[in-house]
């Protein structure tokens, strides 16, 4: 008798009510460890697999050994710090000159209804032309020097930092405009106190594609006219057919770009430490 | 009787002959209104009946607005809103001291709405009652003369509201600022005012001074009088069985 109750006991819970079944999660859930390196990873290991089972024509896509290999050989011989110095200081000026251009002018159309009709149409009509589009008419204005390539970098850069910040700073709720006339701030406290901190989330969508628009924009910029620089590098290599030579300045572009939006994020993490989202 | 009866003479907040329309629609015509210093008023009215235009227009908030009239309202005010208005991206102390300084003030603020001990919580991470705590405690900071409160306990559940009357009482007691809550709960009105208003098509239809001691229970049948004739002038007639 004994054996038949704790047997049947579960069924009986069961027929009580409907057992509650847990529903599906809609968040994706805990974060895998180094998240952000496993697809890369996966990718190289399948290009070594290939490379390997001789499945690759070494002359198109060698091998990621003998790409090591020739970073190492440029590396030695100088011309590769070269090349990554003057593509990193040419993107770091570009990015300066067009950050500091996005957020002041997102600042002074989001603040007043005059910057506003000044500038906003303006950026939108610059939007609206292919930036790279405008190298010829940047080369004869400012000469086929260094001046016009990071002209045309902080171009890439400012307007999406621009777009992004303006919709936050627009986007602000009007009952925290509200509150801050009840609290009695001044205008100076207002935009430091509500205004800069509630449009910083977007500003930080903006600065990621910045970033990444710095380093996209080198790549076609270092094949004008350049004598150094990591698209230079390639240029030269597609020349004598190195194709080894193209992937070193490949892979150099994207170690760059992963590690300054890593950056990006890591300080975005930091600052907007208040936000709760999916992401966290 | 009352502590503050011997300020009565001198109106807080005076308004004359007030008016407001919205496109065209009045919504205020003509207000005369005086709240005595330190009176705890509490405004009634169905949705749509100009409560809280007459509270945004007193708090100085209505721009944009055609209207006329004479105001008159003390220099410190505090508005308290039907959400809490925290910013997010501000700990909870740092949102209580917006505007002002001094964080010993900020903290006693916070103790005194028994938030002692979550300085540092970010907003989100508070509940709906202690936020709307928070946001009490924000408007105490000011020390204000004149508290407006535009249905402050509105989005809270029936719990908390109780234990937010007590608190927002017991604030007044301690702090004798003129009151002036809007609210579409009769009850909530009866239990904690002094006074209370009947906004009906832009003007005041029922001024009524409701003289009952402190703190006053939902079951005083006394008060049951006073929410009949409210609910009476609101329209709404009970099932006396």
């Amino acid at each position: 008798m004994t054996t038949t109750t704790t047997t049947a006991a579960p069924a009986a819970v069961a027929q009580e009510g409907h057992r509650v079944r847990r529903r599906r999660g809609l968040a994706p859930g805990r974060r895998l460890p180094a998240a952000r390196l496993t697809g890369p990873a996966v990718l190289v290991a399948l290009w070594a697999a290939a490379s390997a089972a001789g499945q690759l024509d070494p002359g198109a896509i060698p091998a990621p050994w003998t790409v090591l290999r020739t970073a190492g050989r440029l590396w030695t011989a100088g011309t590769l710090p070269t090349d990554i110095l003057t593509s990193l200081e040419r993107a770091a000026y570009g990015f300066a000159i067009g950050l500091t251009a996005g957020v002041l002018l997102a600042l002074a159309s989001g603040l007043s209804r005059v910057g506003e009709a000044l500038i906003d149409g303006t950026v939108q009509l610059n939007r609206a032309i292919p930036t790279l589009g405008l190298i010829p008419l940047f080369i004869l204005w400012l000469g086929i020097g260094e001046t016009f390539k990071i002209a045309i970098i902080a171009i890439v850069v400012y307007i999406p930092i621009y777009l992004n910040t303006h919709a936050a700073l627009s986007g602000i709720d009007s009952r925290y405009v509200e509150l801050a006339e009840v609290q009695g701030l001044s205008r100076l406290q207002f935009v430091r106190q509500i205004v800069v901190p509630g449009a910083l989330p977007g500003f930080f969508v903006g600065l990621r594609l910045g970033v990444t628009g710095s380093w996209l924009g080198l790549v076609v910029l270092e094949q004008i006219n350049a004598t150094s620089g990591l698209g230079y590098m390639m240029f030269q290599a597609q020349n004598y057919g190195q194709s080894d030579v193209i992937l070193v300045g490949l892979l150099v572009y994207g170690v760059f770009g992963l590690v300054s939006d890593s950056a990006v994020r890591l300080v975005e993490r930091r600052v907007l430490s208040w936000r709760r989202t999916l992401s966290s | 009787m009352a502590p503050h009866t011997e300020q009565l003479t001198r109106p807080a907040v005076r308004i004359r002959g007030l008016t407001r329309s919205f496109e065209g629609r009045t919504v205020l015509d003509g207000i005369d209104l005086d709240i005595p210093a330190g009176q705890f008023v509490a405004l009634l009215g169905h949705s749509g009946s100009g409560k809280s235009t007459l509270l945004r227009a007193v708090a100085g908030l209505d721009h944009n607005v055609t209207g006329s009239g004479r105001l008159t309202a003390p220099e410190r005010v505090s508005v308290v809103f039907q959400d809490s208005r925290l910013l997010p991206w501000r700990r909870v102390l740092d949102n209580v001291l917006l505007g002002t300084g001094g964080e010993e003030k900020g903290r006693a603020a916070l103790a005194e709405v028994g938030l002692k001990g979550r300085e540092r919580a970010w907003p989100g991470e508070l509940s709906g009652g202690e936020a709307q705590r928070a946001a009490l405690a924000r408007s105490l900071v000011r020390e204000p003369e004149l508290l407006l409160a535009d249905e402050p306990f509105g989005a809270l559940d029936a719990l908390t509201r109780i234990r937010m009357h007590a608190l927002l009482r017991e604030l007044w007691k301690a702090h004798q600022p003129s009151v002036l809550l809007v609210t579409h709960d009769v009850d909530e009105a009866i239990v904690l005012a002094d006074r209370v208003l009947m906004l009906d098509q832009g003007r005041i239809g029922l001024d009524l001074t409701i003289d009952r001691p402190h703190p006053r229970s939902y079951r005083d049948p006394l008060l049951g009088e006073y929410r009949e004739r409210l609910l009476a002038a609101l329209g709404v007639t009970e099932d006396a069985s």
